[in-house]
């Protein structure tokens, strides 16, 4: 019987390493960013670091400033939002309250396949259609620009805020809506002003997501904006935080490589500013 | 009849509604045709025998891309070996044994944390973890390492989801006939949770697939044609990581569409396979 008990608690405390794995992965990947981003910054100074304009990590004297990055990064991610979340907004109302079954059903396959498809295969047809065609259109030396990435990212923010929006339309309670079309407001007119101010938590959840997507890509992102640690503009060659990361990593040491981890640090807390607003408004739909 | 009742205004309103959600809808599906196109016909006709079953050499001025498929196939291997009992018995915790709400409420948090960080931070603690500080270099194991963490939230939230449809009742009744836990998770719990193991799979196969800048550092870009064992302790690129080098540092793009070509079509696959695997699933629960 003895015997049995223990057997039974040792089962119980593997599944709980089990279940702190988790725990265990966010905490290493919290203490390695902070322990390798905070030397670099101290040497820098963290007012020169995060508000120094000019990034020259491999010059004789060099300077690492990177509000570039920080500011293309933000930039980079607006324009993504401005572009992609009316477009996945009003194609999510479509699917969700209008669309016939079966075009909904391809549809929302189709969405699924943008959501899969990888990165680097954005990245890849953006350099081959975007920038040339940006350069054309605006007769620019380069078209690998800000606006090439904009375009790319909100493409690729576009199914999380599909997916998500649809979700939370389709949970708006039918009574509404039978309510809104009884009074006498047509059925458009009830999806708006019914049927998305109930499901408004749910389609902020889905612009703090894309945010944290698009905030996030690096790849793609690195293949059509240039990667010059230029101070943002539409049509110039610019360098986000998460490509700072990545150009640079494969050759970079001592100093250059450190600064690179302070990098990762900052995106880590843009990142996590993001979750906690995520989890505010998941947590506000939860106690409605 | 009715709308001739309605004002102008909220006919010039549902009018300017209407057109913005068909001209929204169309461009998304018109932007997915596209792709989907575009890259079909600039990468398939690329796709030869020789590209898929040869490496790349220099000699003799040809590009290869059978060491990247295997790579691939080694590395979601390796990954979904590991990430699977880990999520699983992480899912099981959580359902069946978790007494404490705030345990809970902390193993939530953290899953929901990882699956918000962005890859390539994923890729720099990876390398400074795995292949710096456990010493294991640069290597596919690795990489598949930092997949592991990256996709545990994943198969641990499709395996919950499974586990939640298994009634109670079945846990009461292997109880009630005087079953320890152990035994009810071992013959009643984990059949029950089949189905989200099989989603859990096919999304963090389809995530492996699409995933580059977790790799690029921890498993790095070499070609070599490896066997397994060989292949996990050394470098290796996997497809996705290989159609970015061939792209942008040597600009091979018809390798690179090749590439994309062939990703488009596995993801058209997974896809698929999960929604298919999901309506069986449904319907058999139904039954």
């Amino acid at each position: 019987m003895n015997k049995k008990k223990l057997l039974e608690n040792v089962i119980h405390g593997v599944f709980l390493i089990l279940g702190l794995i988790t725990v265990g992965c966010v905490l290493l990947i919290t203490v390695y960013l902070v322990i390798s981003g905070i030397p670099a910054i101290r040497e820098i100074g963290l007012f020169k670091f995060l508000f120094g304009k000019k990034w020259e990590s491999s010059a004789a004297e060099p300077s690492f400033g990177i509000l570039p990055f920080i500011l293309t990064s933000i930039y980079g991610t607006a324009g993504a939002i401005v572009i992609g979340v009316p477009i996945g907004f009003f194609t999510a109302v479509y699917l969700a309250k209008m669309a016939p079954k079966r075009i909904k059903a391809v549809m929302e396959a189709a969405v699924s396949l943008l959501a899969g498809i990888p990165s680097v295969v954005y990245g890849l047809v953006g350099m081959l259609i975007l920038v040339p065609g940006i350069r054309k259109l605006f007769k620019i030396p380069d078209g690998a620009s800000l606006l090439a990435a904009i375009i790319v990212l909100a493409i690729m923010i576009l199914p999380s805020i599909i997916k998500v929006s649809i979700t939370a339309l389709e949970a708006v309670p039918k009574e509404y809506e039978e309510a809104s079309l009884s009074l006498g407001a047509t059925p458009v007119e009830t999806y708006f002003k019914v049927s998305v101010p109930a499901a408004k938590s749910g389609i902020a959840t889905a612009v703090v997501l894309g945010v944290g997507r698009a905030i996030g890509e690096a790849m793609a992102v690195m293949m059509v904006s240039g990667n010059v640690p230029n101070m943002p503009s539409l049509f110039g060659s610019v360098r986000f935080l998460t490509t700072a990361v990545a150009g640079e990593m494969s050759y970079s040491s001592g100093l250059q490589q450190q600064a690179l981890f302070s990098i990762a640090l900052v995106l880590f807390l843009f990142i996590m500013l993001i979750n906690a607003t995520l989890n505010f408004f998941l947590k506000r739909d939860k106690e409605k | 009849m009715l709308t001739q009742k309605i004002s102008k205004k909220r006919r010039a309103y549902i009018t300017v509604m209407r057109t913005l959600m068909l001209i929204s809808a169309l461009a998304t599906a018109a932007l997915v045709l596209f792709l989907v196109i575009y890259v079909f016909a600039k990468g398939l006709p690329n796709i030869t025998w020789e590209l898929l079953s040869t490496k790349p050499s220099y000699l003799q001025n040809r590009i290869g891309i059978l060491p990247d498929i295997l790579n691939t196939v080694y590395i979601v291997l390796a990954t979904l070996l590991i990430v699977i009992p880990l999520g699983v018995g992480a899912a099981i915790y959580l359902t069946e044994y978790a007494s404490n709400k705030k345990v809970v409420g902390i193993i939530e948090y953290a899953a929901e944390t990882l699956s918000g960080i962005p890859s390539i931070i994923y890729g720099l603690v990876g390398m400074l973890f795995f292949c710096q500080f456990l010493n294991m270099k640069t290597s596919l194991l690795a990489g598949a390492l930092t997949l592991v963490i990256m996709n545990l939230p994943t198969v641990m939230r499709t395996t919950q989801e499974s586990l939640k449809t298994v009634p109670q009742s079945y846990r009461e009744g292997a109880f009630g006939l005087g079953a320890g836990k152990w035994r009810v998770i071992r013959t009643v719990v984990l059949p029950g949770c089949v189905d989200g193991v099989i989603t859990g799979c096919i999304l963090s196969v389809g995530r492996i697939l699409g995933e580059s800048a977790a790799l690029l550092f921890t498993a790095g870009f070499a070609h070599a044609l490896n066997g397994v064992i060989e292949g996990l302790t050394s470098p290796g690129a996997t497809l996705t990581v290989a159609l970015y080098v061939y792209a942008k540092e040597q600009g091979e793009f018809g390798v690179s569409f090749s590439i994309a070509a062939i990703l488009m079509i596995l993801t058209i696959l997974i896809n698929l396979s999960a929604t298919l695997v999901s309506r069986y699933f449904n319907k058999r629960r139904k039954l």
